[in-house]
């Protein structure tokens, strides 16, 4: 239930039963062959798993080390999003659940879920921030096209974390019928651990795959860190392993500007959306608006886990900023023909920032494609 | 601590924390529950997060101290402290509740701390001498009830699925969920969550309640008069009190 002293299960009472519910039903599934068959057969023939480790010769040549990308923006929908709302959809089936909520910032985690709904013939609404619905007009059509009921929040800072209080709020009135299908390792137990679980195959893979290639394991495991599911995702198979981890937090416009969303960097102990784990927060305890260039950054909070791996030094966590991930991104496109996300490019701009790395091999989590965030490259660079 | 008692919520510093006491000495509840403003107040239907936002504009977490001690010195009637968890984790839990008890609250409601997060706060209270509250929920199964009833001072039970915000009807829900608490439970029982009329307080003491409580219905009349909604308040309240007579 919990990670050291983080996480938890700080929710208003009416939550409890539900989330008790979900973790017996979860501990009941996770183990279950049928279940995990059915899993794996989605995975693979409608997400597109394995992802391949792509050795990225050219980067690697410019930056003097050794880089693998593992290519998560391969898979359907364009992030590592699908793996996560494909298992829990399918563990909302099992539960008997009709219908399917979810929050979503750039659009991401929203177009997954409303694609899983799709695929099992849940009904789904999708919550966003009235802010991020104006600016991602396109991720709201596709939600639509995929049958998705997209509710804009109008509440708050009007962004993610007021979408996420949007969808508790639903929650606790039409729990009997309805699955929170979170998209990040986040929120009250037992989400952090459903959501690690289910991401924990892009580390499998990723181990399987540069021991074939390599021999040996990756001196380092580079991955962005928003709420934290890619970066867990990636790491939690390598944690016991003398492998460096770097999590790469948003710097926005610099730490010391105020304008980011580093809530391991520079944020302080707090309890919110359900858990104990470290927030971006003002001195009187209240949640503070965030920036970042890439939206799916742009949260105030981290999971529990990273928390705990923070303070038990075993994970490192930086932060880079948004022209830093700018450059990133253009490098890799031109460099490879890759256009990585704006989240993902974070992971990318850190590696040029850490001499230590050089001669080193370093795998990079390519959390997803950067088509979503065209508009707002082409913005950036006039 | 409540013997059908009509408990009255108001958001504090909405619009300001002389305003806040003004209402608070001028309606005549049994029982007043302050609620601390919070910028993401999840179990929080519009009414309240309205109240909560506008609040926070000029918010300073000592104007709840402020506000506990001046009606104390005035009124000797009980008062009960609601706040999410983060604003009191924040500030040191027992600073808080030292500060909380010695300002005039008798009792602290945490809404998004349910009983097995609580082992700090009980503990500090008990030192203290602040009494707890915590919420049970129509869905609340009869082994947790039993622990709230041992823990809490009295069941502050959550009317229906959902969050607070006016409602124009009490649900069935509510009724059985009452009728199934007062089964396991020996403390009294408050029944809240979008309670807004006459009708409805007189409902809910019929069916057997200590105590009801009326938050967003009074929030709605100090949205539409601001700082001068004492008068409407106070008639408000009166009229709520004459549930009994027909
Ligand atoms: C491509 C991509 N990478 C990373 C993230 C950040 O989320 P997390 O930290 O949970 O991986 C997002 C979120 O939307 C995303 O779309």
């Amino acid at each position: 239930m919990r990670f050291g002293e983080f996480g938890g299960r700080y929710v208003p009472e009416v939550l409890v039963p539900p989330l008790e519910e979900l973790e017996r039903a979860y501990k009941e599934i996770k183990d279950d062959e049928n279940f995990k068959k059915e899993l794996d057969y989605y995975l693979r023939s409608y997400a597109g798993r394995p992802t391949p480790l792509y050795y990225a010769k050219n980067l690697s040549k410019e930056l003097g080390m050794k880089i693998y990308l593992k290519r998560e923006d391969l898979l359907h929908g364009g992030a590592h999003k699908i793996n996560n709302t494909l298992a829990q959809a399918l563990l909302a089936k099992y539960m008997g659940k009709s219908r399917i909520i979810a929050e979503t910032g750039a659009g991401q985690h929203g177009v997954a879920t409303a694609m899983a709904s799709a695929l099992f013939g849940l009904k789904c609404r999708i919550y966003m921030g009235a802010e991020d619905y104006e600016r991602q007009k396109m991720n709201v059509f596709r939600m639509k096209l995929l049958g998705a009921d997209i509710v804009a929040v109008n509440s708050g800072s009007r962004t993610l974390k007021d979408a996420i209080n949007e969808a508790l709020r639903d929650w606790a009135e039409n729990f009997e019928t309805t699955h929170y299908l979170i998209g990040s390792v986040v929120g009250p137990h037992p989400f952090p651990t459903i959501v690690r679980d289910f991401q924990s195959i892009i580390g499998k893979e990723t181990k399987e795959q540069i021991l074939e290639l390599e021999g040996s394991l990756p001196d380092a495991i580079v991955a962005c860190v928003g709420g934290g599911s890619n970066a867990i995702g990636i790491f939690y198979p390598f944690v016991e392993d003398e492998v460096r981890l770097i999590g790469v937090e948003a710097g926005g416009e610099g730490i010391e500007s105020g304008r980011h969303s580093a809530s391991l960097s520079a944020g302080s102990k707090g309890v919110f959306h359900g858990m104990l784990s470290y927030f971006l927060q003002s001195d009187e305890g209240m949640i503070k608006d965030t920036q970042s260039i890439a939206a799916g950054l742009d949260y105030p909070g981290v999971g529990p886990e990273h928390a705990y791996l923070k303070d038990t030094g075993r994970v490192e966590y930086k932060a880079v900023k948004d022209d830093e991930a700018l450059k990133a991104f253009i490098k890799l496109s031109k460099l490879e023909g890759i256009i990585p996300a704006l989240e993902s490019a974070h992971a990318l701009a850190y590696l040029e920032k850490d001499e230590s790395l050089r001669g080193s091999v370093v795998v990079v989590n390519l959390s997803g494609r950067g088509d979503k965030d065209l508009g707002i490259v082409l913005e950036a660079l006039r | 601590m409540i013997e059908k008692s009509l408990i009255i919520f108001l958001p504090a510093c909405y619009p300001d924390r002389e305003s806040t006491l003004r209402f608070m000495l001028k309606a005549e509840a049994d029982l007043l529950e302050i609620g601390i403003p919070f910028s993401d107040p999840i179990a929080d239907g519009v009414e309240i997060q309205k109240a909560y936002y506008e609040a926070l504009k000029s918010f300073k977490l000592c104007d709840i101290f402020w506000i506990a001690r001046e009606y104390k010195k005035e009124m000797e009637k009980r008062l009960i402290l609601m706040s999410y968890y983060n604003p009191i984790y924040r500030y040191g839990i027992k600073r808080f509740v030292e500060e909380a008890y010695e300002s005039g609250y008798d009792a602290l409601l945490i809404v998004d701390l349910p009983f097995d997060e609580a082992g700090e706060i009980l503990e500090v209270s008990k030192d203290v001498g602040i009494k707890n509250v915590f919420l049970a929920a129509p869905n609340t199964n009869n082994e947790r009830l039993k622990a709230i009833d041992e823990l809490s001072e009295f069941i502050y039970l959550v009317s229906t699925y959902g969050v607070t915000g006016v409602r124009k009807e009490v649900s069935k829900l509510t009724f059985e969920a009452l009728k199934r608490t007062k089964s396991i439970c020996k403390k009294p029982i408050a029944v809240g969550f979008g309670i807004s009329s006459r009708e409805h307080v007189r409902m809910i003491f019929n069916a057997g309640a200590d105590g009801v409580v009326v938050g967003s219905a009074v929030v709605k009349i100090v949205e539409k008069f601001g700082r001068s909604a004492d008068e409407e308040i106070k008639k408000f309240v009166e009229e709520l009190k004459s549930y009994q007579t027909p």
